[in-house]
């Protein structure tokens, strides 16, 4: 396990991200609050670089108690869409909506003086 | 000095993939996988290219002056879809709503020569490890359904003279299989015999949206002169939200996965059924990009109902699914949730020799190479096979020594070769 420090924690505004490639890794680096999560750039539907697509609001549809459909929603979940065929990570868990076993691999990762620190394996 | 306040060494920033990212960068990751392909033949049977972006110079290529007009006319509109193309609905909900940028766009900067389709394609090739890409257009795909069939043998016309005398020959690497307007028979069959002798024509396709049944009379001529060149022809599927049975499904998605199967069923059932494969035993038929879980169901269906109903077949010799498992098929998209599924159906459909890979560049759901290798249950052969070899063999390509698979000789072998003495390989 190596520390290292990947850039500062105000060059990412909240409720965004920032990608660093480091050490032969790719990691993506989320904002949410004061609260930091950082994924692999990996994506585990093909490979491709999840972390560099762009975040959404995860879309929910409201039911009327009798079960009519009332539309689509956003339900304030932020997703990371992977750009190559838009599979889709909750930021803050890591997990595919729709497959709790589809889900990104994740590193700690903290803030020092500012500084946003990642502890990658190796 | 304060550590903090500088910039981290050893650490590069990525941007975000949008519209405008090179597709060096955006198949980064591809280009990992496809070091460890150097020693494969990999063809791509089925890659496209957005045809809009360079829809003024393909309608320049409209040999009739008043559809040469008429398509020009519409360049000055903003907003407005290209002139007489008569694009669908749903085109443009592809890219997930801006969620998937290379759907939408291929903004990239490229040089000046060659052109650049040329370059993408290039770009897309070397990235993924890709020794060939068919090459096929992406609205065109639902022109059969246009009103007006002579606008189809029209555009039709237009994109095969620019696909072949402006594009192909800047690059060896791109093959094509020429549009063939199959809403107008005679204007097809000008087409074959107007390109069946260019090398890098590899076949003929056929949009599969459409309604026109692939069985009738007014084909024979046109299905002669493909069997004649010994080229296949390809059932090319797509989506349309227009169709009256598509319009009760009210998400893409559910359009879109049933669309492009559904069109295919029809076609491969009236194929077979007509015997068709009998009438022209030497025509080659490729099925495209319908991936191929419904191949398995629909050689079942016809072979139960065909031996109740024999005689509704007359032309059959045997039973459906033993025409279908001669046929060709291209991988994307594949479905792999299932692998014993999966499994299952390259059983049925021959695999080993009948599926060619495919990718389906630049398309929201495009394969890698990663969708073949990665299969458990095939063996080194068999995946080389798959990736390009059958492809080599039914489009006539020629496969550089190192990428047959057939393992390299040892330093002593070598030696021994040099001396003109072949060393036991095994008994
Ligand atoms: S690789 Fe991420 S969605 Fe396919």
């Amino acid at each position: 396990m190596a520390d290292i420090r990947v850039g500062r924690l105000d060059d990412i505004a909240d409720g965004g991200h920032k990608v660093y490639a480091t050490s032969g890794r790719e990691v993506g680096v989320f904002r949410v609050g004061t609260k930091l999560y950082a994924w692999e750039n990996h994506c585990p539907h093909a490979g491709g670089p999840i972390c560099q697509g762009k975040i959404f609001g995860q879309i929910g549809e409201e039911l009327t108690p009798d079960k009519r459909s009332l539309g689509l929603f956003y339900t304030g979940q932020k997703h990371i869409v992977c750009p190559w065929h838009g599979f889709e990570f909750n930021v803050e868990t890591g997990r595919h909506p729709g497959d709790e076993g589809t889900r990104l691999k994740g590193f700690p990762v903290d803030v020092r003086d500012g500084d946003v620190w990642l502890r990658l394996p190796g | 000095m304060d550590d903090r306040a500088s910039a981290p060494t050893g650490v590069f920033e990525l941007p975000t993939i949008d519209t405008l990212s090179d597709t060096r960068d955006l198949l980064a990751h591809a280009t990992k996988e496809a070091e460890k392909l150097k020693d494969y033949f990999v063809v791509d049977s089925d890659g496209h290219l957005s045809e809009f972006p360079f829809w003024q110079e393909i309608v320049a290529r409209l040999d009739n002056k008043v559809y040469r007009d008429m398509a020009e006319s519409f360049k000055e509109r903003p907003g407005s879809p290209p002139g007489l193309s008569n694009a669908m609905p749903g085109m443009l909900y592809q890219d997930m709503f801006g969620r998937i940028p290379h759907q939408q766009r291929l903004g990239e900067k490229t040089p000046e020569k060659p052109h650049k389709m040329v370059t993408l394609t290039q770009r897309a090739m070397d990235t993924m490890g890709l020794d060939y890409m068919v090459t096929l257009p992406t609205p065109m795909l639902v022109l059969g359904m246009h009103p007006q069939p002579e606008i189809e043998a029209a555009i039709g016309q237009a994109f095969n003279s620019w696909m072949c005398e402006d594009m192909l020959p800047q690059e060896k690497r791109m093959i094509n299989m020429i549009y063939l307007p199959f809403n107008d028979p005679e204007a097809a069959l000008r087409e074959v015999e107007k390109h069946a002798a260019n090398p890098q024509v590899v076949g003929y396709m056929v949009t599969s949206t459409r309604y026109r049944p692939v069985h009738h009379d007014c084909y024979m001529k046109l299905y002669a002169a493909i069997e004649e060149s010994g080229k296949p022809i390809s059932f090319h599927s797509g989506f349309h939200w227009g169709d009256e049975s598509m319009k009760q499904c009210n998400r893409f998605l559910s359009m879109h996965a049933i669309s492009f199967v559904y069109y295919n069923i029809i076609h491969m059932t009236n194929w077979v059924i007509n015997g068709i494969p009998e009438r022209f035993p030497k025509m080659k038929s490729m099925w495209v990009e319908s991936g191929l879980a419904w191949v398995p169901f629909v050689m079942q269906r016809l072979d139960s109902e065909y031996m109740m109903r024999t005689s509704e077949a007359p032309l059959l010799k045997r039973k459906p699914s033993e025409y279908m498992r001669e046929m060709y098929y291209t991988t994307q998209p594949m479905e792999r949730d299932n692998l014993d599924l999966l499994q299952a159906t390259f059983k049925a459909i021959n695999a080993e020799t009948q599926l060619l890979f495919a990718t389906d560049w630049p398309h929201w759901d495009f394969d890698l190479p990663n969708s073949v290798t990665q299969l458990p249950f095939l063996n080194e052969q068999q995946k080389r096979n798959i990736l390009g070899l059958n492809a080599a063999r039914l489009f006539n390509l020629e496969v550089p020594k190192h990428k047959l698979g057939s393992p390299q000789p040892g330093p002593v072998a070598e030696a021994a070769a040099a001396q003109g003495v072949r060393v036991s390989q095994g008994r």
